[in-house]
């Protein structure tokens, strides 16, 4: 492990930019505070529309902390701050007006573990999009079955939707949460380590699933998976110590890294 | 390396330890003993209300539960007066308590800024420590007057005659009564099943509740639908066990609930608890008759509480099996 002091250290950084036409999300100079802890570093990344990016690197290197500030999932804890810019569609999701029940419905999340409500597989779908739709019962059982569907759940549960989604298994579960987070069509998709609990198969329909998501969906997936993150994503971020340090196109990162530290990183000398 | 290179597993070696042994067969025997003397304790108390009981409930029978004539001086004692002002007190006192506890815990767990949480959440822990003395006085004395005042009298002057509200409102203006006893009872359940709701949904996951959040639930969503079906189990234990305080609450009540033994007419009206009628009389009983009869209302209570019990057991099984 490096011995330098942090504070002192400065990363050698590579930062490719996209088709600026088709950003979805562009975080500048994105500082984040845990209290006193400063643990995003004038991160700036542009997320390309329906396309997926990978957020990778060692633990703590605030990753996870970047994708809890795309929805500002942060502000539900008091002493945790996002400065600079995050802007979706044009608009800064950081300003003192955005509406945050609304942005989470357009930036959807789904977690390391799954989280089902304590309610019906059914239900558990169909929760989200209550908040924001009043649809009838026919486009209703529609918009389930197409999103258990799309998170490769269908033909397990389609004979039990009203049992309870706490008595799926582990990677069922999992996969149920994806469903609840794309019943809502969301713009974005968060995925925050999704197959970090799951076994290999489950998290092979997982990734398939992820892959068809991009389709419609603009997608950020941290992960601890190398191999993960060259398989479904279209764009990679590496990240140290709070910092953005290579940013590019997966197939350059993984094949050409442009830093000594990412190419460290990735051939597993470090993390 | 082959298997064979390892040498054969030794039999798992205990040193013949006869100390340990003894040592655990006292613990045991300890164990068991404990768990035996609560259940003869429970055994014994229920034996000895059903014999010093035996002289009234013999004389009455069934009726005993269905008469609501209490005459100590013709030696007549019905006990369907207390029953009813137990039941209809601690429920009204659940209905009261139940969303202003439910209220204060969602505040203290989803709303309240940082800072004050633990302040306000000891304050919560420490009112339900006051003692029921204490509520019974300050009910007396300070909330009686006031309830009097404001609530009372300008209830029962806007009451049209007739109408629904003249007969709930009926009674002498004094303050005390049906209803001031259950507000009472409400608010020294309150804290307890606030506090213990509180620590429920603190065992929610972080990420079950971000997860709601991250679909655009807002707040109230989140509570309602998600965290609170989350610890139901637990919720409906927490409002069993604070309705088995205020069915049995003695002090607090006796002193604010007018202790008539007529059957309540109105949420006004004077009435008694089978607790406050057995804290008032005991000591004044004089015939055996009499004094069997308050021992038969303990084994009412008794009886009460125990099919509340048995009631959340039920629920929390059915909910169980639900989830």
């Amino acid at each position: 492990m490096n011995t330098l002091n942090p504070a002192v250290e400065t990363f050698e950084t590579s930062i490719a930019d996209v088709d600026r036409a088709h950003v979805k999300v562009d975080v500048r100079n994105l500082n984040f505070y845990y209290g006193k802890t400063h643990s995003l570093k004038n991160v700036s990344i542009p997320i390309a529309k329906n396309k997926a990016t990978a957020l990778i690197g060692p633990s703590g290197c605030g990753k996870s902390t970047l994708l809890r500030t795309l929805n500002r999932m942060y502000a539900l804890y008091p002493g945790q701050r996002a400065e600079g810019e995050i802007v979706l569609d044009g608009e800064n999701v950081l300003g003192p007006r955005t509406d945050l029940a609304r942005l989470r419905a357009r930036v959807g999340m789904v977690f390391q573990k799954p989280t089902p409500f304590p309610m019906s597989i059914y239900d558990n779908v169909a929760f989200g999009v209550r908040l924001y739709e009043n649809l009838s019962k026919a486009d209703m059982d529609a918009r389930v079955e197409e999103s258990l569907t799309r998170a490769a759940l269908w033909d397990e549960v389609k004979d039990k939707l009203s049992a309870p989604g706490l008595g799926l298994s582990g990677g069922q579960q999992q996969r149920l949460c994806v469903a609840r987070g794309v019943a809502v069509r969301p713009e974005v998709l968060l995925l925050d380590e999704p197959t970090s609990a799951l076994d290999p198969i489950s998290s092979a329909k997982l990734e398939e699933t992820v892959t068809q998501l991009k389709n419609d969906h603009t997608i950020v997936i941290v992960t601890h998976n190398l191999g993960q993150a060259a398989r479904v994503s279209d764009y990679t971020g590496f990240m140290y110590l709070g910092e953005l340090v290579e940013f590019g196109p997966t197939d350059e990162l993984f094949t050409r890294p442009a830093t000594k530290r990412t190419s460290d990183y990735i051939t597993g000398r470090f993390g | 390396m082959s298997e064979t290179t390892l040498p054969a597993a030794a039999p798992a070696k205990r040193r013949s330890a006869p100390r340990g042994a003894l040592i655990g067969q006292i613990f045991e025997g300890l164990c068991f003993g404990a768990a035996t003397l609560l259940l003869a304790a429970l055994g014994g108390i229920i034996v000895s209300l059903i014999v010093g009981g035996w002289p009234a409930l013999s004389k009455f029978g069934v009726g005993f539960l269905f008469s609501a004539t209490w005459n100590p001086v013709t030696d007549v004692y019905g006990a369907a007066g207390p029953i009813v002002g137990t039941l209809i007190t601690a429920a009204l006192a659940l209905v009261l308590a139940l969303p202003i506890s439910g209220g204060v815990a969602f505040f203290l767990t989803e709303l309240c800024p940082a800072p004050l949480r633990r302040p306000i959440g000891t304050a919560v822990e420490l009112l339900a420590g006051i003692p029921s003395i204490v509520y019974g006085m300050w009910g007396l004395f300070v909330f009686a007057p006031l309830f009097a005042r404001w609530i009372q009298l300008p209830l029962m002057s806007a009451a049209k005659p007739g109408s629904l509200l003249e007969t709930l409102t009926t009674g002498i203006p004094n303050g005390s009564g049906i209803l001031p006893a259950s507000i009472i009872l409400a608010i020294m359940i309150l804290p307890f099943m606030a506090a213990t709701l509180r620590e429920l949904l603190l065992t929610v996951p972080a990420a079950v509740r971000e997860s709601a959040y991250g679909l655009g639930a807002t707040t109230a969503e989140v509570v309602l639908s998600v965290t609170l079906p989350y610890v139901r189990q637990g919720a409906i234990g927490a409002v069993m066990l604070g309705l088995g305080r205020a069915l049995g609450e003695t002090m607090a009540v006796t002193f604010i609930i007018g202790n008539s033994h007529a059957f309540p007419k109105s949420l006004f009206d004077s009435g008694s608890t089978i607790a406050s009628t057995i804290a008032n009389e005991f000591t004044e009983a004089t015939s055996p008759v009499h004094t069997a009869a308050l021992i038969s209302l303990g084994l009412v209570l008794f009886l009460i509480t125990f099919a509340v019990l048995g009631l959340a057991r039920l629920l929390l099984r059915q909910q169980g099996a639900k989830l």
